[in-house]
Parts: structure tokens; sequence; C-alpha cells
């Protein structure tokens, strides 16, 4: 996967990194904290929430393990709606066919709706280095593309920067681009809004070809869907003549009727809405609105690997809420870079080493990356279980074992000696050198004591083999003294 | 082997572990959630979309079908709108009062001449109490996708109760996948920049929604 970062280092390098840093840190806070409680109330206002979490999980299961037919089924319905599909086995063969598109229109530039698959496959890159060059237009991806930057929030990507720092990189970088920002540009968010308005709408007026992702397409009737809320969505979906989609394999869902599943949980979960301000669906082309040609790129890219992980599947299910991301413990203090690739977050821990294998010392690592205190369960509208699939990946690093990689069945050869043994030690180093993460790690640990393997995961197998962790207390004994003893000596 | 083969061939290998009579989708999914939240009556569901709208900063304006014209001419009045986009299929009646200059809908007017366009006024397919959205599905009185997208100021006249539903199933149900459809929640928002929450980065800065009474 190219979307890898050259030269990553593990996870509990990096994010020793992070933590040290007090602006990201501090942004991050704010961030998760404020949209975790915002969150929690636009769920508690659907009584049903149990029940539509449910049925998405089910409905994205019985998708998963049908896969094939509903590929076929989606590349029909696109087909008969007047689209094109193409199919890409790997990042490279995606963004080969994307180029070969933008070419044929005559066109060297595009403009481009925030899109996880294009990140993963490092589209941009590759665009460029063909001598096309590609617009982020969602507000935070320019933010992130003006400051030679890596997104580090599935939601809000520019999420480590503050305001001063975002006037800076519109001031310096703007003009390179295209409209400069305005000469006595402040730093109040309505003024950088307004800015980023004038430098992009002149990109989208011109713009002839448009490349996004989907959040769901709908096998029956051949329909994407992409859920935003500033409109740049809508500008890159209606306004070119030539429309590209690159969809990973498994955001379809198999019924229209579906969608009203999604459409009650995802907003819900990501952005604490009760529905985002934009949604867009459209069915292949139609006459005269919108793009006349649409082509729709679907992905494989590691997910057919993941797919044939009895226990790992469950991670495809992600409709990329990023609501695990914001009640992460361990995310919330290393910051998305410190995972190293697209997808950040107990999501990115067990959906990396999946699409890329363990091959790689960050991937390894990423396993490590939680400390399996279960509140990314509780809040994933899919029901992924998350702690399941950590541990359980775990178990493959260090012991090795099939595995498919493109396709093929491979056996792992367990991460001897040092490698994985590292990576965990360093990992269980950072959590306990960082007394503030394992805290929150062991509060939220005592709500979810079912949750808990009853052995070690890792190289403390072979200790837990024959002995039974010691169960999680039902409260944490530094939250008893806080209770207790906290109030009196005022003791922290 | 094309791509597509190596891919459909991948997933079938990878799904080895599915038996051959795997639920088929009728009784895979079971849907035991509600199809509306709560119960109300049809004045008390109007009511929760004017209150949604209204909580997601759309301007919401109430009137009786005879009075529309009038309210759509000192919409466009006070912001003082000289070109508004029209539809080809908005009831001609909707505009009589207001003296703006139309801007048709048509399929070559390119996106430029668009954004030189004070306002759009348009009306819905369908309107989601629960969730303070509407619906646009491409009919005649809605026009293309881009016009409700390019100028600063959309006004969408709903009539209620017809067009109004409570929630996002019945929503869907209205609905004809086939054609292409924007649902709207206020107007377009971006909170980016330290989650301050800023109005209109792309798409109309302002919404008002006209419910009319027939
Ligand atoms: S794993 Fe679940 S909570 Fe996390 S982003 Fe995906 S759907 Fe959302």
């Amino acid at each position: 996967m190219s979307g890898m970062f050259v030269g990553m280092p593990a996870f509990p390098e990096a994010a020793r990194t992070a933590v040290r840093d007090s602006t990201l840190r501090g942004n991050l806070r704010h961030a998760t904290h404020t949209i975790r409680d915002k969150r929690a109330r636009a769920v508690a206002e659907l009584d049903d929430w149990a029940a539509l979490r449910e049925a998405g999980k089910q409905v994205k299961d019985h998708t998963l393990r049908h896969l094939d037919r509903y590929l076929v089924q989606v590349e029909e319905a696109v087909t008969a709606a007047g689209g094109t599909v193409h199919w890409a086995a790997d990042a490279e063969e995606a963004n080969r066919i994307v180029a070969d598109l933008v070419k044929a229109t005559g066109e060297s530039e595009v403009v481009k709706v925030k899109s996880m698959a294009t990140q993963e496959t490092g589209l941009n890159e590759a665009l460029e280095a063909e001598g096309i060059r590609a617009y982020e237009t969602d507000l935070a991806e320019l933010i992130v593309q003006l400051g030679k930057d890596r997104p580090s929030h599935i939601l809000v990507p520019a999420i480590h920067r503050n305001r001063g720092e975002i006037r800076d990189i519109f001031r310096s970088e703007m003009g390179e681009w295209g409209r400069p920002a305005p000469e006595n540009l402040t730093d109040t968010p309505a003024e950088l809004a307004e800015a980023a308005r004038l430098h992009l709408r002149e990109k989208f007026l011109r713009a002839k070809v448009g490349i996004s992702g989907a959040n769901f397409m709908v096998a029956e009737t051949g329909t994407l869907v992409v859920v935003e809320s500033e409109g740049n969505g809508r500008m890159c979906l209606t306004l070119p003549e030539t429309l590209i989609s690159v969809v990973g394999i498994e955001k379809i869902v198999p019924t229209w009727q579906d969608l009203e599943v999604f459409l009650q949980t995802l907003p819900r979960s990501s952005t604490a809405e009760r529905m985002n301000p934009y949604t867009s669906m459209w069915t292949g082309t139609t006459d005269e609105d919108g793009p006349r040609t649409f082509h729709l790129v679907l992905l494989d890219n590691g997910r057919t690997d993941t797919l044939a992980d009895e226990v790992g599947r469950q991670a495809l299910r992600c409709i990329r809420c990023s609501a695990c991301l914001n009640v992460c413990p361990v995310y919330e203090r290393a910051g998305g870079h410190a995972y190293g690739s697209v997808y950040p977050g107990p999501i990115g821990a067990i959906l990396s080493p999946q699409l890329r294998g363990t091959g790689s010392e960050i991937d390894a690592s990423l396993p490590y990356a939680s400390s399996l205190c279960g509140a990314c369960y509780e809040v994933c509208p899919v029901a992924i279980d998350i702690p399941e699939v950590l541990v359980h990946l775990r178990e493959r690093v260090v012991q090795g074992g099939p595995a498919v990689r493109q396709g093929n069945k491979v056996v792992l050869k367990p991460a001897k000696g040092h490698a994985a043994e590292r990576a965990a030690m360093r990992a269980a180093q950072w959590a306990f050198t960082h007394p503030g993460a394992l805290r929150t790690g062991q509060r939220l640990a005592s709500r979810t004591r079912r949750l808990h393997p009853r052995t070690l995961p890792g190289p403390g197998r072979a200790w837990s083999g024959s002995r039974d962790l010691p169960e999680v207390p039902a409260e944490p004994f530094r939250d008893w003294w806080q209770r207790t003893h906290g109030g009196k000596d005022g003791a922290k | 082997m094309s791509s597509r083969e190596r891919i459909l061939g991948r997933v079938r290998r990878a799904l080895a572990d599915v038996p051959d009579d795997d639920p088929p989708y009728e009784r895979a999914v079971t849907r035991g959630y509600a199809r509306e939240h709560g119960r109300r009556t049809v004045a008390e569901t109007v009511e929760l979309l004017a209150e949604n709208l209204a909580d997601y900063r759309a301007t919401v304006h109430r009137c009786a079908d005879g009075q529309l014209p009038d309210l759509l001419m000192r919409l466009l009045a006070a912001r003082g709108s000289r070109s508004v986009v029209v539809p080809p299929g908005l009831p001609p009646g909707w505009l009589a009062a207001v003296d703006a200059t139309r801007v048709h809908d048509r399929a070559e007017s390119t996106a430029h001449e668009l954004d030189r366009v004070d306002s759009v006024v348009t009306g819905c397919a369908v309107a989601v109490a629960e969730t303070g959205t509407i619906v646009l599905d491409g009919s005649p009185d809605q026009g293309r996708r881009r016009i409700t997208l390019v100028p600063d100021h959309h006004v969408c006249v709903v009539r209620v109760p017809d067009q109004v539903v409570s929630s996002v199933p019945q929503a869907l149900e209205r609905l004809d996948p086939s054609r292409p459809s924007t649902w709207i929640s206020g107007p377009s928002a971006t909170s980016d920049i330290e989650l301050d929450r800023v109005e209109g980065v792309h798409g109309p800065r302002t919404l008002e929604v006209v419910l009319v009474e027939d």
C-alpha cells in the first residue's frame, strides 16, 4: 500500500514524540472530548439505537459474506445506468486507471472530494508524477495539502493545526496554488473559511474532472452516496464533465432500503449531528444534470486479504465514522500521525496491519497501540469488536500462522525474538510511563470487563498459558482512592 | 487474467468458510428499529421539522398558499437580490410578485453564469422532520443540482403537510433511486478550524425554507 508513510517509526516511538507535543495534545483533547460528548447526546435521541446498530452490523456482515455476488450486481447496475466500472487489484492499478482516465479527457487538473480510498492509494502523488495536479477541496484537506502535511484524524484531518498556523499557511501557500489569500487575512475562522471559499471557487467553476470516493454504493440500484458538510463534495460531484469515483469493494450495501440504517447512524456517530448538511446520491449519469461521464473504480488493495481472515474480516464493516478515535485514550495522546497510515486510531490499528500485512515494524506494532479498554467497541455503530481483532492480530504477529497476502495463502513466520517483543514492550512501557493513558484505560476497562481476554496476548502468552489473568476489578484502585480519600487531602 | 476476475476469485476463495445455506438477505437482516421516533400528530411533525431546520440554522417561514408570492417577493427584496434562478417547472404564480431578473435553468448555462446570480427558488421532493432535512430530486420544480449549489441564497418551498415525513426511512420510501438526489440539512457548514462552526464554505450560506400550508 503506497499510503504507507515511508520511514515511519513504529507506533510507540512516534507516540512518544507526539505525547511531548503539547499543542497537538491540547487540540486533540479538545476535539475528541467535544465530539464525544455531542455524539452521546445525538445517539441518545434515538431510542432504537441498539437495533439500528444491530441492523447495520447484519447488513454489512451479510454483504461481506456474499461480496462476489454484490460486486457483480453493483457493476451491472452502474453500467445499466450509464457508468463505466473498472477493477483495481491494488493501489498502483487504481492510480494508473485514474491517471489514464484523466489524460483521456485532455485535462491536467482535477478537483477532489476528501476520500480515504484515494489517500490510501496515494493518488495525488501518482497523478503529480503524470503531470496532473489534484486539488483537495475539503477545507481541512486544503489546510493539510497547503501545509505539505498529513491528515491526523478521519473526520477533522487538520485538527492538529491552530487558527494562527492555518492563517500562516494560507498566507504563504495559497498564491502558489491559485488565488492568493487576502492581504490582511486575520485568524478568525470565518475569515479563514471565506479565504478558502474564494480560493477554491475559482477551481470548482473551471474544473472539468472531479474525483471522489463514496460512503456507500447500493448493489440493487447502482446508486453512490457521498455524505459531507461543506458543499465541496456537491461541487466536485456535479459541476465537472467527468466524475471518477474510487471506492473500496467493502462499501456495498445490498438495497436502497439499507441506506435508512446508515443515514441514521453515520452522521450521529461521526459529527454528532442528526444529519450532515449535505448528502449526494447519484445513479450512473443523468441527462443534462451533472457529469456526462461517470467512472467507478472498485478497489481491492488488501481488502480481499482482510476478508480471508474470519476474525479480522469484521474490520471491513467500518463506515469510517471516527467515533472510535474520539473515545480512544491512546489516540487522544498519541495523535493520528503516530499510526503511520491514513487510518488512525483503533480502526487504524486493526485495518492497516490487515490491508498491508504485518511485515513492517510499524504494522507489527499497531496491534499493540491499545489498552484494550473496549470503549471503541461500545461506540462503533456497526459493532466491530476492535479489541477482539487486536488480540487476534497480536497473536498473529507473535506466533505467525496462515494468512492471505495478495490473494495467496502464506504462512507467516513468528516475529521471532525481538521484533514483536520489542514492539509490545515498547507499547507497554509507553503506556506505563504515561499514567494518564493508563488511568483512562483502566477506568474504561472495568466497565467492559467481559470483553477482556483470559490469556495474555503476544509475548505474554506463554506465561499466561497456565494461569488465568486476574479479573479486572469493578472499580480501579485509583478511582476508589479518589472517591474515598481524594476529596479529603486533595490528592490528584 | 483481468483484475475483475482476479478480485472476484480472491473474494470467492476468501469466503470458503461461508456455507451454501448461509441465510439469504431477507433472513440475515432483522430490522428491529423504528420506522419513526415518537408519536406525533401531523401538526406536531410539521412543528418538529420547523424546529430542527432552525436548529441547523436554516431560516424558517410559514405562510398560507395565497401568501406565498408576496412572501417570496419580500425574502428576495430583503437580500437585495437582483437576479434569481428559476427551475423550469416552478409554479409560475410563485414568483409573480418578484421583480428580480429571472435566470432560467438551462443545460448550456455555465457555472460562471450561475455564480453571478443572487438567489434561487425551488420546491422540494420531501422534507424529513426528525432530522430537519429537505431533499431535492431534480424534478422540474427543483431543477439541476447545481442551481441550488452555486448561488449564495437558496429559498426552498415545502408544501405542508403533504411533503413532510417524520423519518429517514419514510423519506427513502418516497424517493426514486434513479433520480439524483441532494439532501440538505441547514446551510453548508464546516468545523474544521478548531471545531468552531462556520456557515457556508461552498454551498449557499443562506438557506430559507418556506413551509406553505395548502
Ligand atoms: S471502526 Fe466503527 S467506530 Fe471506528 S470508524 Fe469504523 S465504524 Fe466508526
